[in-house]
Order: structure tokens, then C-alpha cells, then sequence
């Protein structure tokens, strides 16, 4: 695990041997997310008093994926106690986060009953939690129509959404509703041009020194295109942000942390609290690692602590897996 | 049927009223289908698609129609099956769920996994009758 997060901090943005041991300091506290650049602006709207504490103004989130409540399966048949286990970590942590994403697959079968046990585990953290769905979100039989009715409040088109945070600009993008079948073409996720034209016009008016987080549940770049981990009009979204600083793409779905950066944005698949996939094209399929000995699950599980401060450039990221 | 007949030798008196039952059944069945302009082989088809490691086997089908094809999900991760035309679709499968769907039409049909749109198949149906099972 170590060898891991050395690897993807190192190959991070503006991440030099001394940003790597500072990160490394945070091991443990799970992923703190700084942010900086941001406008000047008071903390702990949402988070409470706690956030507003934080020095220098940064502002801390965590953000937690693909909990697939309802997987009953071998390497975790309860991941219930896995997503437990992941939100004790949040509530230890000695800075408390403003807030909570979740980066989809909530459930494993859009059941109330998995999203009602997802909710129960979740509320004791005492967050606001902001929410974007994964494929596995809007399985019902009406597509989606039981997650929009549960998560989707106060959101535009399918979900979407986007909101301000300490001179942080948050935009909750969904590639679960449409896709590129994989016919003649590689089969990959879609933003969809409606959702895509809300996007140009939510960040055409704002200055181009705003920080972007831009939140998506299946990667807004290909993967890997043979198990079709990423997005097939993703271009045109990231096209609408280049001109900004500094742009964090934070998705899920594939259940490991890979990194990349272009230009000022930069990309991060997250890990899952339920159960670790495969690295790409290291097995015949992307399901569940259902090889992995329970002793050892804990190494394979995390949540991403994320930290902006202001004046320090892109913000930082601290993985740090599930082992106590 | 073919369990009675297959237990040799001697059927017993109770097997062979209940092969003469069901042979009338059959019979009566069949009249029906007749009587309903159905040009239905004598026995109704079935196929089996299976899902494993995130693919369908086998990727390409060719049935006659009037065949009922059964998909079962033999992965860890659920899937969905969709036909490019919205002809038809499951609810997502769970380990070990099935769908059925009976091909009425001859035609080809390129379906996907909904829910892993790169996972993709083809049920091809020719007219009863015509095709030889592929």
C-alpha cells in the first residue's frame, strides 16, 4: 500500500518529494483535499464550526466511492461494515472535513433497502454529503427514477449540479444515464450534450483563477477502453474548464486510485470502501478481486481526504486505506 | 416425456397412462396453436446465452423464431441486458438471475449490457423452419 500511495502522489499534480513526505504526514487522517487559489471567503457553511477553525482558510472534504451496498459476495459480503468502518476513520479525523462526496454506487441494486442502509451508515458522520450516482444507482426498472427521487433534490436536467464552497467552485457531473454502446465503437460512458451545455453555461461567466472540482463517477479520461472505464464526450466538458488554473476531476467506478494530469487538470479515480478491481487488462474481466484474503481486504479499501489552502496552488489529496 | 421412455424396460402401468395423459395434452396444445394461425415447430425452442467475466457466450446466436432465449448471469457483478431497438430489456441480474425473452420476429438483434455498455451481443432470428440451430 505504501509503494502505491507513493507512486500516485508522486506521478500527482505539483507533487514534489517535499509535497510527497507532507502528504505522508497525513497518512492515517485519511484524504485531506486543500484547495487554494480559491476567493477569499469564510468556512463551515456547511461543515460547522469545526471547518471554520481550519488554518490559513483551507477547506478539508473527504470524499468516499463506490460503497455498493447489497454486494454479498466474496472478497466482503458486508460492506456495510467496510462503509462503517470508512466513516469511524472521517469522524476520527483530528480536522474535521466541511463536508462528505460520494462518488456513486451507493448501492449495488438501486434497492431502497441498500440505499437506506448506505444513509444509515452515513448520517452518523454528521455531514452534509453531496451525492452523484453510479451505474449501479439507476439499475431500478424506471432508470433512475428512484435515485433522482431520493438524491436528486434541488438539482438540474438528471442530477446534475454544481455549488460554491470557499471560493471553491463543485460541479456534480453524471455519465450513468447515457453511453456509447460498444457496437462499432469502444463502449464507454456519456455526459450527453444537454447536461454538456449546462456545463458550459454554469462555468462561462466565472474567472478563470476559480478552482474547479469537477465530480463524475465513471473517469473523465479512457482507462481503459477494453472494459470501458472512461467517458466518450469527456473532451468536450474538459474543454469548457482548461482556461481555469486549477481543475480536480474526482471520479470512482473503477475501485483504484490511478492519476494523470493535462495541463491544469488533474484526475483521480478513487477506491472503494466495498471491494478492490483489478488493475487494467490484468484479468480477464473488471468484477470484483474476489481472490483477495479477507485478512488483506482492509489494504485494498480507502477514502481520499481532500485540502485546499489559499495561496498554495493546486489542492492536496491524501489516500489512505481502510487498515486501522 | 423422454424420462418415462428412457427408464427401461418395462414402463410401469401408472407411467404409461400418465405418457398417454400428457401426449393428449401435447396434442391439445399443439391444435391450439394450429387453430391460432401459429407456425410453431412442434416443440417450443429455447437457447442460453450465459454471462461470464463480463461477456456473453456466445457473443452471436442464431435461432428460429418462436424461440425463447434465456440469459443467466454467472458473474459477480450484476448486468443488464438491452436490444439497440428497445425490443427488450431486464431488470438488472443479480448473481445467478435469469431472463428470458421469446424471439416472435425474425431479424437481427444487437443487444448490450446496459450497465457495461462495452459488453455487447447479437441474437439473430431466422423464419421457423429455414435455419438449422447455429
Amino acid at each position: 500500500m505504501a509503494d502505491r500511495d507513493e507512486k500516485d502522489l508522486l506521478s500527482g499534480p505539483n507533487m514534489n518529494r517535499r509535497g510527497l513526505l507532507k502528504c505522508m504526514t497525513w497518512a492515517g487522517t485519511g484524504v485531506v483535499w486543500t484547495l487554494s487559489g480559491g476567493v477569499p471567503r469564510t468556512l463551515g457553511l456547511i461543515g460547522g464550526a469545526e471547518a471554520a477553525e481550519t488554518p490559513q482558510g483551507a477547506l478539508t472534504f473527504v470524499q468516499i466511492s463506490d460503497s455498493h451496498i447489497g454486494f454479498h459476495l466474496p472478497p466482503n459480503p458486508d460492506p456495510g461494515a467496510t462503509l462503517t468502518e470508512a466513516i469511524e476513520k472521517i469522524k476520527a479525523m483530528p480536522t474535521q472535513p466541511a463536508f462528505l462526496i460520494h462518488t456513486g454506487d451507493i448501492s449495488h441494486l438501486s434497492k431502497e433497502e441498500q440505499w437506506d442502509e448506505a444513509d444509515q451508515i452515513i448520517k452518523s458522520a454528521n455531514k452534509q454529503v453531496f451525492y452523484i450516482p453510479g451505474e449501479h444507482d439507476v439499475a431500478d426498472a424506471d432508470n433512475g427514477k428512484a435515485y433522482l427521487a431520493r438524491y436528486g433534490k434541488n438539482t438540474k436536467g438528471k442530477g446534475w449540479y454544481s455549488f460554491d464552497m470557499a471560493g471553491v467552485h463543485f460541479i456534480g457531473l453524471i455519465n450513468v444515464f447515457e453511453f456509447q454502446p460498444g457496437f462499432k465503437s469502444a463502449g464507454l460512458a456519456k455526459i450527453g450534450d444537454e447536461q454538456l451545455e449546462w456545463l458550459e453555461k454554469d462555468v462561462a461567466g466565472r474567472s478563470a483563477s476559480t478552482p474547479i472540482v469537477l465530480m463524475a463517477h465513471l473517469p473523465l479520461w479512457t482507462i481503459y477502453e477494453q472494459w470501458g472505464w472512461g467517458t466518450a464526450d469527456a473532451g468536450r466538458a474538459l474543454g469548457y474548464l482548461k482556461r481555469f488554473g486549477s481543475v480536480t476531476v474526482l471520479n470512482g467506478h473503477i475501485h483504484q486510485i490511478i492519476q494523470k494530469v493535462e495541463g491544469n487538470i488533474t484526475f483521480h479515480t478513487a477506491d472503494s470502501t466495498a471491494f478492490p478491481q483489478p488493475a487494467p487488462g490484468t484479468a480477464p474481466a473488471p468484477g470484483p478481486m474476489k481472490e483477495v484474503p479477507a485478512g488483506e481486504l482492509h489494504k485494498y479499501l480507502g477514502i481520499r481526504t481532500v485540502n485546499y489552502v489559499r495561496g498554495k496552488g493546486a489542492p492536496a489529496l491524501t489516500d489512505s486505506t481502510l487498515v486501522a | 416425456m423422454s424420462m418415462i421412455f428412457d427408464r427401461p424396460p418395462w414402463p410401469s402401468r401408472d407411467a404409461v397412462l400418465l405418457g398417454a395423459v400428457a401426449l393428449g395434452l401435447l396434442l391439445l396444445a399443439g391444435l391450439t396453436q394450429v387453430l391460432a394461425g401459429e407456425a410453431v415447430k412442434a416443440a417450443a425452442s429455447t437457447a442460453t446465452v450465459d454471462i461470464d467475466n463480463f461477456k456473453f457466450a456466445p457473443a452471436t446466436l442464431t435461432v428460429t423464431a418462436g424461440t425463447t432465449v434465456t440469459w443467466k448471469n454467472e458473474d459477480d457483478s450484476p448486468h443488464r441486458i438491452g436490444d439497440q431497438n428497445g425490443t427488450f430489456k431486464s431488470a438488472a441480474l443479480d448473481t445467478d438471475d435469469t431472463f428470458s425473452h421469446t424471439f416472435a420476429a425474425p431479424g437481427e438483434y444487437p443487444y448490450i449490457c446496459t450497465i457495461h455498455p462495452y459488453m455487447v451481443g447479437k441474437i439473430i432470428v431466422k423464419p421457423a423452419g429455414k435455419v438449422s440451430s447455429n
